[in-house]
């Protein structure tokens, strides 16, 4: 068996002395881990950073095991995010929001959001807006997507402000008025494309990641006894106090 | 599976060796040859170091160092500087800064860095210890000497926001091209850091 696709790492465990288990997040073949010999050496040590995107090479005897990769750098992204408060812990907690996927199951979208968010780390305004979309799509490639194009009481596509805590469907202005303390605030960001709106306040910010943090948490991490990672507050926090001193 | 050449006493030191780092099965059965052929000039001398290795080294309880004293050499010399604590993830790197003459401040050895993967949070690290240390009026800089890994700087993001308070300057290491590093064979993101972080010449 072989194969040769891009990834982007998403972290890696040493095997031994001298090998380490590479986890990769591939284009066509989903979250896939494999050996890579030689993976502590001075020469590979730089290549093996959670959100470097490699070439990969992989070969087995069979399908089913673990295999060996031969990895070539593409964009080696690590070294530069490392000063950056809201890069670093951006890029920790993209890697383990990644490692949710399922093994050896293709999700290109998430790929491409992945390597999307990555390459956009520099500008604080952006880093929030595609991690917050990035948290949305894994609730959707996961299976708990959440609604947010049409209002779940009236049906109505537009002026749509709130999300029900119970359904994650969309709810308008009109028809959540009366239970707004109830309802979770929906910014109009995370229904655009990145960079397409204006920018998004610090509120917008909080209320995108108390949206889809509650989602997270009660369909994905609970579910199998994990919490949000400290990358994520750290994140979110960076970001504001960035944005903060940026404006 | 070859059967043993030796009785079972040799075959449990050989290995016992074997899952020491930088020996395998091979290299082991040469050490415990050597060790045997030895035994009065090495292997007597050996089994009495790791017995009284076993019986007094213990981890420093102000700095989580490793020596036969607690509180460590380091914490107790008065010639060090109080003012400064280094910040390093195991006792390896603690000892490597040592051996270069890096720093003649304290220490704090964190055990390890903040690892997702591995499931190491802040409550497996000593990272409350620290902040504890970092609030004592004699400490006014925390050098974090962390591995320039994702890891690693997650690590030393999270104990700068941990500090906001401390009345200390947090600094870090620098990042850049290795003594005798030819650019040539650095990956970029190293080249690009090195020139953003270029000092003075």
């Amino acid at each position: 068996m072989e194969w040769t696709d891009d990834g982007i790492i998403l972290g890696v465990r040493r095997h031994g002395e001298g090998s380490v288990i590479a986890e990769l997040l591939t284009r066509e073949h989903g979250r896939h881990l494999g050996l890579v010999r030689g993976g502590t050496s001075a020469r590979m040590r730089p290549v093996l950073q959670p959100g470097n995107t490699v070439r990969a090479v992989w070969r087995a005897r069979l399908d089913e095991q673990l295999g060996t990769y031969a990895l070539e750098g593409l964009t080696l992204r690590a070294a530069g995010v490392l000063t950056s408060s809201h890069a670093v812990y951006g890029v920790t907690h993209l890697a383990s929001l990644a490692r949710l996927l399922p093994e050896r199951d293709p999700h290109e979208n998430i790929y491409e959001m992945l390597e999307g968010a990555l390459g956009d780390f520099d500008d604080v305004r952006h880093a929030a807006v595609h991690v917050a979309q990035f948290e949305l799509a894994m609730l959707t490639e996961l299976g708990f997507g959440l609604d947010l194009s049409t209002c779940a009481a009236t049906g109505a596509t537009e002026d749509l402000v709130y999300v029900s805590p119970k359904s994650g469907n969309a709810v308008s202005r009109s028809a959540g008025e009366p239970w707004r303390d109830k309802l979770l605030r929906l910014p109009a960001f995370l229904r655009e494309e990145v960079g397409t709106g204006g920018p998004p306040s610090d509120d917008d910010l909080r209320d995108a990641f108390m949206l889809t943090g509650m989602f997270l948490l009660r369909h994905v991490l609970e579910p199998r006894g994990q919490r949000h990672s400290d990358a994520r507050d750290g994140f979110i926090a960076s970001v504001l106090r960035r944005r903060r001193v940026v404006a | 599976m070859p059967s043993a050449v030796a009785g079972p006493e040799i075959e449990r030191l050989i290995q016992l060796l074997a899952r020491l780092p930088g020996l395998g099965p091979r290299s082991a059965r040469r050490a415990v040859l050597h060790l045997i052929k030895k035994r009065d000039a090495l292997m007597t001398p050996l089994s009495s170091a790791l017995q009284v290795a076993i019986d007094k080294v213990q981890v420093c309880k102000t700095c989580g160092n490793i020596d036969t004293q607690n509180p460590c050499t380091v914490c107790t010399d008065p010639r060090r500087d109080q003012s400064t604590i280094v910040v390093v993830a195991d006792v390896a790197d603690l000892w490597a800064l040592e051996r270069a003459n890096a720093s003649s401040g304290l220490y704090h050895v964190l055990g390890g860095t903040l690892s997702p993967l591995d499931g190491v949070g802040p409550q497996d690290l000593t990272i409350d210890a620290l902040v504890a240390r970092a609030h004592d009026d004699r400490v006014s800089e925390i050098i974090l000497a962390l591995n320039a890994t994702v890891d690693g700087q997650t690590t030393a993001h999270y104990i700068t926001d941990l500090l906001q308070d401390a009345n200390v300057k947090v600094t870090r290491l620098a990042h850049g091209v290795p003594v005798g590093g030819e650019l040539d064979y650095l990956d970029e993101g190293t080249l690009a850091a090195a020139v953003r972080q270029r000092t003075l010449f």
